[in-house]
């Protein structure tokens, strides 16, 4: 059993520049400094509902502002929501954005650990994967640079490569594979095609509606911070391309 | 939630990292962080022992055995200003217990702290002095209630400089106020009597008599024990509250 459930999420960020006028204003304007820092807040998400589970693909997309970086924030528990609750049960392994969850001064190798270690596995288990996480990268020598070097594309591979060695339950996966060359997208399409039938659930951003068709069985169209629709891929995809 | 094992492999890797990050630019490395208090002695020893001529015995050893001490809290301090701003693409993107973060940084220095303890050593037998005392006994219990407080005050400044950037500035006038308020330039005796008792509401003058009497041998009185453990209760208890309330907006502020 595994699943992420929304019911009811709203969040909303304070517009913390209002803080950031820093002491002056802080001492100045106390009260009124104060009172824009409890008003103006900011919606990316209202309302939102949707349960996915047990092997199914949800593909989210959107304009961009539309609130689906918040929504694969919330479900990788790294934000709480304002309202509402998300819950969320088994294994979720995030892939959020390039580079995120690695540190850019460590080279691959580290960052390997780093990020499989943060996600919840062992030194051990790691050490005994590395070879196959490494291998699956196909970044050579440039395992033992620092990050700070890679190119988009190494990022996206070698972030790619700790999950697809992996067991999730949930992967989180935000528009990163786009920068990948061919055949390494083909790699990992294949790789969450082998993950599909064993039941991971997969929550998947993209702007590609190839990619969207290729692999989502339904969607979730966010538009105007708000769930527009959810339905089959075809109708999700034109209602998409149809909006205002 | 994750089992203690799973803890003790997320510190490990996360110290293992910053010590990487640290020294990877420089050469050398841990030396590095020996030169700076050193460097600090050789100031402060050509101010008040050669030009001000403070009576002190061993004022090296003296001076050396209080700053490596003050250091320990200081580089913490200040490093745990920016730990989350450093480490923006792992808070953003995984959910771990954030706290592990500023806890590695007051572990690394606590590991500092340890490896500059020969330098201690080396002066005590250069003095002729012993080395070792029965107060010994009582310093894993000094180390503990430091770490706490050290800790604590670190939850607090990690998390609140995220949402208010002016700390950084206050935190080092403050550290410069403290570190003078603090028994390391001069000892607690040379204080005015009817202040002494003022000194001690400063955390940090009663860790560094504390182990300085560790260091150097000395009566250790039994109140400044209850004292460092009621700060170290203390900044544990507020830095915990004030950390929990902010840790879920982290994400969404770098």
């Amino acid at each position: 059993m595994s699943g992420i459930e929304f019911r009811g999420v709203t969040k909303t960020y304070p517009l913390y520049h209002h803080a950031f006028g820093g002491i002056k204003d802080l001492v100045v304007n106390f009260p009124r400094a104060f009172r824009s820092l409890r008003e103006n807040s900011y919606t990316a998400l209202k309302d939102v509902n949707f349960s996915v589970g047990n092997g199914e693909v949800l593909g989210v997309i959107g304009k961009n502002g539309a609130g689906k970086s918040t929504l694969l924030s919330l479900a990788a528990g790294v934000m709480k929501p304002s309202h509402g609750t998300v819950s969320v049960e088994g294994r979720v392994f995030p892939m959020l954005e390039l580079g995120g969850g690695f540190h850019p001064d460590l080279t691959g190798k580290e960052n390997i650990e780093l990020n499989a270690v943060l996600l919840g596995l062992s030194r051990k288990e790691i050490r005994s994967r590395y070879q196959e996480i490494a291998e699956f990268a196909e970044l050579g020598d440039f395992m033992l640079e620092p990050m700070r070097i890679y190119s988009s594309g190494m990022k996206a591979k070698l972030g790619f490569s700790v999950l697809a060695n992996l067991d999730p339950d949930i992967l989180i996966i935000d528009e990163v594979l786009a920068v990948g060359d061919y055949e390494f997208q083909q790699k990992c399409f294949d790789t969450m095609e082998k993950f599909k039938r064993k039941g991971v659930t997969m929550l998947f951003v993209s702007h590609s509606m190839g990619d969207i068709r290729r692999i989502c069985d339904r969607v979730l169209v966010l538009h105007d911070h708000k769930v527009s629709l959810e339905a089959g891929v075809e109708d999700a995809i034109s209602h998409y391309e149809n909006l205002g | 939630m994750a089992s203690a094992r799973q803890w003790l492999d997320i510190i490990y890797v996360i110290t293992a990292k910053e010590m990487k990050v640290k020294y990877n630019s420089t050469v050398f490395g841990y030396l590095w962080s020996l030169a700076q208090p050193m460097a600090y002695a050789l100031i402060y020893f050509i101010a008040f022992k050669i030009v001000m001529r403070i009576q002190v015995e061993n004022y090296t050893l003296f001076l050396v055995s209080g700053l490596f001490v003050w250091q320990w809290f200081n580089v913490s301090t200040n490093n745990c200003l920016n730990v989350y701003l450093a480490n923006a693409s792992l808070v953003k993107k995984l959910n771990f217990s954030r706290s592990i973060l500023p806890f590695s940084m007051v572990l690394i220095e606590l590991i500092h702290f340890v490896l500059s303890l020969p330098v201690i050593f080396v002066l005590l037998s250069v003095y002729e002095l012993p080395l070792l005392n029965e107060n010994w006994v009582l310093m894993p219990v000094i180390v503990v209630l430091q770490f706490c407080f050290t800790f604590g005050v670190s939850l607090i400044v990690s998390s609140v400089n995220l949402f208010f950037r002016d700390l950084e500035r206050i935190v080092s006038v403050l550290l410069t106020f403290a570190f003078y308020l603090t028994p390391v330039v001069y000892p607690m005796s040379m204080v005015p009597e009817k202040y002494q008792y003022l000194f001690l509401l400063n955390p940090m003058a009663v860790y560094v008599e504390l182990c300085r009497a560790v260091f150097l041998g000395g009566e250790i009185q039994f109140f400044l024990i209850g004292l460092a453990g009621l700060y170290a209760v203390l900044f544990m208890f507020v830095g915990h509250l004030i950390h929990s309330r902010l840790q879920w907006r982290f994400a969404e502020i770098l």
